[in-house]
């Protein structure tokens, strides 16, 4: 299945600066492996050491949230949009 | 829905024949008409933050005339706030946040009260802070301040509306209503200090607050008027640069630990521990990193010894003013090892020192030996060798 992958600011320094990606999964694991073969720096954002999704990044399929579906089993279709979706706390931003 | 709102009789609140003229935009409306200025009048709305996101909501909730403002802030206007932190002046550098702010909404409103609490938010105060307030609105820069708001909120039963933004893309929503989503169930636990990539990825542009602040001001009123349709289990996300606002459904988590069917969290916790941290201020882990002044720095320089100097920062903050030193962003570090040669002493800086002691970290285990950080990076810089480099 075609989808697209989209990738939030806070990640985009490890996709080569990309907003999103198109990769073929049949679920939504797939395409997140698909990404993270793709983006080897990404993966210890998206998983624990345990390769669990982390609990601060939610990830979602289309406008619902996997947790709430069968996770990363998730089926996909054509056309469906994943995306990543990792907890900003900024107000005001400063840099160290 | 309305939330309730104040703690007056309803008609011991009218509205003077100035404020009468001052409304009269709203009052012309249907949708909020004098009943809708009364509620806005008896309203009790506390500001947690009076920086980016605090500066429109602050404007636009005064204007609008919620009767009563609270604004919570421990800091001071710096310079380079001014660029989005539109409620202060240049004249404000230098002065208390919640003084500047008071002074300039009550200049905007003279008929509200204003009400600032010149202290950081912590579990010790929030509670107490919280209680004589109807609506609480989120425009923290810190993920522990984050997670005690939401906590404290659904403690008390209060909403939470919240806002958060990240170089020019934008979360918003609200929390804490009756029977809808926390913060918790979005997000359970907050990213270990230094696995999300604020640092070097830092900065907002300028206006991205001003149009998040902007929607957490609207959402307040549609509380307070019960009007509309709240922003309650949708998750709003802005993206200035694609110029797209989209929606994802927010549900509550029956697992979650301050709202969920087993609560396990039932009082304030220590939110900082919570987030992997010690405060803000705290200063960067620099154990076992051996450092070097940047006044030992220049010296040594002048003397001629061989030092390598790598600038771990991006290259964007490179142009603002540099030690001409090697430019290897943190991020690219791990595969431009190998430009670096092991036998020649490395300064290794970045802004501040947070991110070098970072680069030092990961040079120590790739089996680098002579690594000094710069104490203070390029600022420390500025202050102690050349006052004429600008800082930023």
């Amino acid at each position: 299945m075609a989808v697209k992958v989209l990738i939030p600011t806070p990640l985009r320094q490890f996709t080569g600066k990309q907003a999103s990606i198109e990769c073929n999964a049949a679920t939504v694991g797939e395409a997140l492996g698909s990404l993270t073969g793709s983006f080897a720096e990404l993966r210890k954002h998206l998983y624990t050491e345990e390769g669990k999704i982390r609990s601060f990044v939610n990830v979602y399929l289309n406008d619902e949230d996997i947790r709430f579906l069968d996770k990363e089993n998730t089926q996909t279709k054509d056309g469906d949009t994943i995306s990543i979706v990792p907890s900003i706390a900024g107000g005001s931003t400063e840099q160290k | 829905m309305a939330i309730p709102t104040g703690t007056l009789p309803k008609e011991e609140v009218r509205l003077s024949k100035e404020e009468v003229l001052r409304y009269s935009r709203h009052l012309i409306m249907p949708e909020v008409g004098l009943e809708g200025q009364l509620k806005l009048k008896r309203a009790r709305v506390l500001l947690i933050g009076t920086g980016g996101l605090g500066a429109p909501l602050g404007l636009y909730l005064a204007a609008a005339g919620v009767g009563h403002l609270g604004l919570v802030d421990f800091d001071v206007v710096d310079f380079s706030n001014l660029q989005r932190q539109v409620t202060f002046s240049t004249g404000d550098v230098g002065k208390h946040k919640t003084a500047a702010a008071k002074a300039r909404l009550s200049g905007l409103n003279p008929t509200i009260q204003i009400e600032t609490f010149e202290t950081r938010l912590t579990s010790e105060n929030a509670l107490e802070l919280f209680r004589d307030f109807d609506i609480i609105v989120d425009g923290t820069d810190n993920f522990p301040t984050r997670f005690l708001v939401n906590d404290a909120c659904l403690l008390l039963g209060k909403p939470n509306v919240y806002g958060s933004i990240f170089r020019f893309e934008g979360q918003a929503t609200v929390f804490g209503y009756p029977g809808g989503p926390c913060y918790r169930c979005l997000y359970p636990e907050p990213p270990p200090p230094g696995l999300v990539p604020s640092c070097a990825e830092g900065g907002v542009l300028g206006v991205l607050p001003g149009i998040v602040g902007s929607i957490q001001a609207m959402e307040t009123i549609k509380l307070i008027l019960g009007s509309g349709e709240p922003l309650v289990g949708r998750l709003l996300l802005f993206d200035a640069l694609g110029m797209r606002f989209r929606e994802l459904k927010l549900r509550k988590n029956p697992a979650c630990p301050v709202c969920g069917d087993h609560r396990t969290i039932t009082k304030l916790i220590d939110y900082e521990e919570f987030c992997g941290i010690r405060g803000e201020e705290a200063p960067p882990m620099t154990d076992g990193i051996p450092e070097i002044t940047a006044k030992d720095l220049k010296a040594r320089q002048d003397r001629g010894d061989d030092i390598l100097v790598l600038d771990v920062r991006e290259p964007h903050e490179y142009q603002i003013c540099n030690l001409n030193g090697k430019l290897i962003p943190l991020g690219e570090l791990p595969r431009r090892v190998n430009e670096l040669d092991s036998s020649r002493e490395m300064v290794v800086h970045c802004r501040s020192g947070k991110r070098s002691a970072d680069a030092i970290q990961f040079l120590q285990k790739a089996g680098f030996k002579k690594l000094l950080n710069l104490k203070g990076g390029v600022l420390a810089w500025a202050d102690e060798v050349d006052p004429s480099m600008p800082k930023y």
